[in-house]
């Protein structure tokens, strides 16, 4: 099966001279969700923000057969569809239909198509009664299902979710998990949060001082690095 | 969650909500126009200017006293100037200062109080103001709430150190730590720039936003704009408000 994402020997130094990635090797199967575990600093983030272009670092990486380029940007970026750990980011334009239709109207739709599809993508998401309140309206979990449908609506091949579970409560994060069942892309999440990994995830990745240390199922991963042990205190 | 007043009033649905942007705000200009040039019966006129807001408050189906009182914000402002005049010997100006700011924000009031942010934006976009300046004041209204929660935050984690001891070494300090929590705040607020603009440019963004459907100007809007623009000029004309 050919992946949807190669990655190979990814290195990302930051301007405080910060190695983030130092030979990331990766690939992303049709149909499979992968999560991504590792300390804070690992270097999860810093990869995926590479995915769609958003930091360049040496090496290579393709997505959907394209080698991702300057050229090849807008296209990868309409494959690849990122939902950022915190929606208030993500959701910027006065109304929770216009924020949606943002990026179908970037991909040259013109606003007919736009709106039919964001009220389709609300419509996936549950959100289409919210379609004209305005953003900072809605709840945390509601923001969480409005960013994702402004990323559904660009129709992307791949989903990336950044930590989805920040700021969502248990009742929240079900219906998250239900939603991303739901969703036919392949999907890439980034989290700590290990329940819900193992929930959605077919195969993980550990990640450690910027490098894939292993790969697995993630009940698997995290005995292997203790991930989940428990605290103990000393009377 | 947040609530804004305002923004609650501008999802009304009376007539004057239903009224296009552009209209609104043209009418606007022109009320501020012949508002600044008024000259002479200074009294006379400032009543019926009021009396002409006061019926787009009643038109509007807005809280009269809430927009009354919220116009009055501006006053401290002018003060200071009309407060110079006074002490100068110049009474008339004085008052003509503080009664031409008050209409003045009150009539902008009943702008933004008709007409939802979004629809405004597009309507001044329309009439040719700057599209990065809309832009600005779009994410400045947006994120307002973001940054000013982030405010609360760090006020409230500043008050769970014990920052609320009096006393004026207390005082200094709070001072200080104010001072540090603004810049703290710049760097926050310099940062959720950073992100929300790579939010955009992974949604394909490309330096320009496009809009949704255009609304319609149509005959109402005309006959709204008309009527709005000849009121205060025809007041004006007929108690001789004009420079002699």
């Amino acid at each position: 099966m050919t992946p949807l994402i190669t990655v190979r020997d990814l290195h990302f130094r930051y301007d405080d001279g910060t190695a983030a990635l130092n030979g990331v090797n990766f690939d992303l199967f049709p149909g499979e969700t992968v999560a991504l575990l590792g300390a804070n600093g690992s270097g999860k983030t810093t990869f995926v923000l590479h995915l769609n272009g958003l930091l360049a670092g040496s090496g290579s990486i393709e997505v959907c057969g394209m080698p991702l380029t300057k050229a090849t940007l807008p296209r990868v970026r309409q494959k690849i569809g990122l939902v950022f750990q915190d929606s208030e980011t993500q959701l910027f334009m006065p109304t929770v239909l216009e924020d949606v239709a943002f990026g179908p109207l970037n991909l040259g739709l013109d606003p007919h198509a736009a709106v039919d599809r964001a009220m389709h993508a609300l419509e996936l998401t549950g959100m289409s009664g919210e379609a004209h309140k305005a953003p900072y309206h809605l709840s945390a979990g509601e923001k969480k299902r409005v960013a994702i449908a402004g990323i559904l609506a660009m129709q992307p091949e791949i989903l990336i979710l950044d930590e989805p579970t920040t700021f969502l409560d248990p009742p929240a994060q079900r219906s998250l998990i239900e939603l991303l069942h739901s969703l036919p892309q392949a999907k890439i999440v980034v989290t700590h949060d290990t329940s819900f990994a193992a929930a959605l995830s077919s195969r993980a990745v550990f990640f450690q001082k910027g490098v894939v240390a292993a790969e697995g199922d993630v009940t698997g991963l995290v005995r292997r690095f203790a991930w989940n042990s428990p605290v103990t205190t000393s009377r | 969650m947040h609530h804004v007043v305002l923004e609650r009033w501008s999802r009304g649905r009376s007539v004057l909500h239903r009224r296009d942007a552009r209209a609104k705000t043209l009418a606007l200009l022109v009320f501020l126009v012949v508002l600044a040039t008024s000259y002479g019966p200074l009294a006379a006129l400032s009543g019926v200017y009021f009396a002409l807001l006061l019926s787009a408050l009643l038109l509007a189906r807005l809280p009269v006293a809430g927009a009354l009182a919220r116009s009055a914000l501006v006053l401290p402002f002018s003060v200071a100037f009309a407060a110079v005049s006074l002490l100068a010997g110049d009474a008339p100006r004085a008052a003509a200062l503080l009664s031409k700011s008050y209409l003045s924000a009150l009539a902008v009031l009943i702008l933004i109080s008709t007409t939802p942010l979004p629809q405004l934006l597009r309507g001044l976009e329309q009439i040719g103001v700057p599209h990065f300046l809309l832009m600005v004041a779009q994410f400045l209204y947006r994120y307002l709430f973001v940054i000013s929660e982030e405010a609360q935050h760090m006020r409230v984690a500043a008050l769970s150190r014990g920052a609320s001891v009096r006393g004026m070494a207390a005082r200094r300090a709070r001072f200080r730590a104010a001072a540090g929590a603004l810049a703290v705040l710049f760097a926050r607020s310099y940062a959720r720039a950073g992100g929300i603009h790579r939010a955009m440019l992974s949604r394909g963004f490309q330096g320009r936003f496009h809009l949704l459907a255009a609304p319609r100007f149509g005959w109402a809007d005309a006959a709204f704009l008309l009527l709005a623009a000849l009121l205060p000029a025809a007041a004006r004309g007929f108690l001789g408000g004009w420079r002699p």
